[in-house]
């Protein structure tokens, strides 16, 4: 080996620290910012905002609909998938309570049934009942509730993360 | 002819490349290995089938969260040859779920995964995992309403590991709700990241079947023993060994062709599983499932006693990936024979008679409310009073129906009421009703008093005796 230059074991193995070393700073230099992109999203904090859902009077009291509006992060290639429903109920007293659609077992979607005054999920077989505490089934939680509030005869509900556990 | 002869000559002097493939392509393979050996290259060719069917998707798909279900619409239903390219893809899929099962059990069987073949094993159940990940990033990939609603069903589940939980599920989502990041990113995991991974670890596991040679047929008077099964192997090649192309690839090829043209064969007689409503998630009507190979865990989530939940989730995979993973390293040497390992036979019957049972249980999901429950009939009400019937109304209305069924009309949620009277007092009915149980809400707040006592009339009429009266007329 000696013919292929006048390395000594010592010159080798700082050649091949130095060598290993550079690389990884080469693939820490592009790895790096590959890293936070993708990871991005977990620090972005996304504000709440308000979004009205209708007038206080259109509700009636003692009922629950499903209300639709536009999620905080929306972007415009997101098409209908910024949409998010809840249930609003107005409460007999006038009070609103808008719960997430999403199961607190596995997050599908509830739905309420008028007549039984009941939410069923139709994934497990959840339920609960009209105010949101678990009635029967898996389901660990009561429904996930929003902030709502009533604004110049609007009721309006603050945008909030996907439900999870 | 001579002129390609000549230009193949002229590459080969420059590459070497048939002194490089040739001995790879002859290596000796142990004699009369037969028709199980196919498995592996069979799931082979699939993935090959879903690269190349996959490339072809892509050049058509649009990965953006408010397009992606119309690009696909247009491939389904529009596009030359889409409905077909959609179809491989799905078909070609369950094909390398299934193939890699049976090529997984048959490792199992003939303990090939001893040594020293164990990281082929271990290599071979990273795939495994890279493959139901496939599997399930693909089914969202067609983000359709069930495609939506499985990423929030997966990044819920996400959310209940310990600590990182809620960081997890919001890498999933690729931010605080199912949006506009959601889809691209599971995009690039599907054709990128996975594959990429899938490559190198195929790669990996070609090469140690290379290194170590095809397994022998076992043989009971012959356990592995680590110390002299090299030399006892390499001996045995050259005693009795055959190249493996032809002698043993024939077999490899026949079945992987067989593959293939089930796999178009399939896509072209049923087609790609229709998309199902827009990705709207605010339409409610929604009722998520995976793929058929994740039926059975489907099930396995909604059997667990009720707090269980996150210890399983958690749980269950990293146990069962555990043990899968340290097989080959527990059990390295020892018979390989079947007829002396009766533990082994066991676990797998246990194992493929618990999939197979969720499975079906998962098909029926008898734990899913039925939503669709019709009004009872007169004929089945068979009403003998004003109060009966409007009992029968009730039940539908107040959802009890959508849980039990009567006559065979309604859910399976909870148990039969048709001839619920012959083993309950009124009493008991009432109480039950108004008290609820483990899985059924408590109607006391719910049902006013004239209510209930019609539906306890209902209920109580249901005896068999009334049931063959109602039948009869």
């Amino acid at each position: 080996m000696s013919e292929l230059g006048e390395s000594s074991p010592e010159r080798r193995k700082l050649l091949t620290i130095l060598s290993v070393g550079l690389g990884c700073v080469g693939a820490a230099l592009v790895g790096l910012p590959v890293v936070g992109f993708l990871l991005a999203p977990l620090f972005e904090r996304v504000a709440s905002k308000w979004r009205g859902v209708g007038t206080a009077d259109s509700f009636r009291k003692g009922e629950t609909v499903e209300v639709k509006f536009e999620d905080a992060s929306s972007v415009s290639w997101a098409g209908v998938t910024d949409q998010t429903a809840a249930w609003l109920r107005c409460e007999p007293d006038g009070q609103f309570v808008a719960f997430a659609i999403n199961c607190t077992h596995l997050g599908c979607p509830v739905r309420w049934l008028q007549e039984a005054d009941l939410f069923m999920c139709p994934c497990h077989g959840g339920v609960y009942y009209k105010d949101g505490t678990v009635a029967a089934g898996p389901p660990p939680r009561p429904l996930t509730k929003y902030p709502v509030r009533v604004r110049d005869g609007q009721v309006e509900i603050l945008t909030m993360p996907t439900p999870i556990a | 002819m001579r002129l390609l002869r000549k230009a193949w000559d002229w590459f080969d002097a420059r590459t070497d490349a048939s002194k490089v493939i040739g001995p790879i392509m002859r290596h000796p393979a142990p004699p009369r290995t037969g028709w199980m050996y196919v498995f592996g290259s069979a799931t082979l060719v699939t993935f090959l089938i879903q690269v190349v069917t996959g490339i072809a998707l892509a050049t058509a798909y649009i990965s953006s969260a408010g397009q992606a279900y119309e690009s696909l619409q247009w491939i389904t239903h529009k596009a030359l040859l889409g409905n077909l390219l959609r179809g491989m893809h799905y078909f070609g899929a369950s094909a390398m779920v299934l193939l890699l099962g049976i090529h997984m059990i048959r490792t199992f069987l003939t303990g090939s995964y001893k040594f020293p073949r164990e990281l082929n094993w271990v290599v071979g159940v990273m795939l495994l995992g890279l493959t139901i990940l496939m599997g399930f990033t693909g089914q969202l990939l067609r983000w359709d309403q069930n495609g939506v609603w499985s990423t929030i069903v997966a990044a819920e589940q996400a959310g209940r590991v310990p600590l990182i939980g809620p960081w997890l599920a919001r890498f999933l989502m690729g931010g605080q709700t199912v949006g506009g990041a959601t889809l691209s990113r599971f995009f690039a995991y599907h054709v990128f990241f996975i594959p990429a991974l899938i490559f190198a670890m195929i790669g990996l596991h070609l090469a140690l079947v290379l290194r170590h040679g095809i397994s022998e047929k076992p043989c009971a008077s012959r356990p592995v023993d680590p110390k002299t099964y090299r030399s006892w192997y390499e001996a045995m090649l050259k005693r009795e060994g055959v190249p493996f192309w032809p002698d043993a690839a024939w077999r490899d090829v026949v079945f992987g062709v067989f593959a293939v043209a089930c796999v178009v064969f399939l896509a072209w007689h049923f087609g790609p599983p229709e998309l199902t409503k827009p990705p709207d998630p605010t339409i409610i009507q929604a009722d998520p499932r995976p793929d058929w190979y994740l039926l059975w865990y489907f099930a396995v989530l909604a059997q667990l006693p009720h707090g269980t939940e996150t210890y399983v989730i958690v749980g269950a995979p990293l146990v069962f990936g555990i043990c899968l993973l340290i097989l080959p390293l527990v059990f390295n040497r020892g018979q390989r024979a079947l007829s002396r390992r009766p533990w082994a036979i066991a676990s797998l019957v246990i194992i493929i008679t618990s999939i197979g049972a969720l499975w079906i249980e998962g098909l029926r999901s008898p734990w899913s409310p039925d939503f669709n429950a019709k009004p009872l009939t007169p004929g089945v009400v068979h009403a003998a009073s004003a109060e009966i019937s409007q009992g029968a109304e009730l039940f539908h209305a107040k959802g009890c129906q959508f849980c039990h069924a009567i006559a065979g009309s309604g859910g399976q949620r909870g148990p039969d009421l048709t001839t619920v009277a012959d083993r309950l007092t009124d009493q008991q009915i009432t109480l039950r009703i108004l008290n609820g149980g483990y899985n059924m809400p408590s109607f006391a707040s719910i049902l006013k008093p004239a209510e209930l006592s019609a539906l306890v009339a209902f209920l109580n009429s249901r005896t068999l005796a009334a049931q063959a009266g109602g039948t009869e007329k």
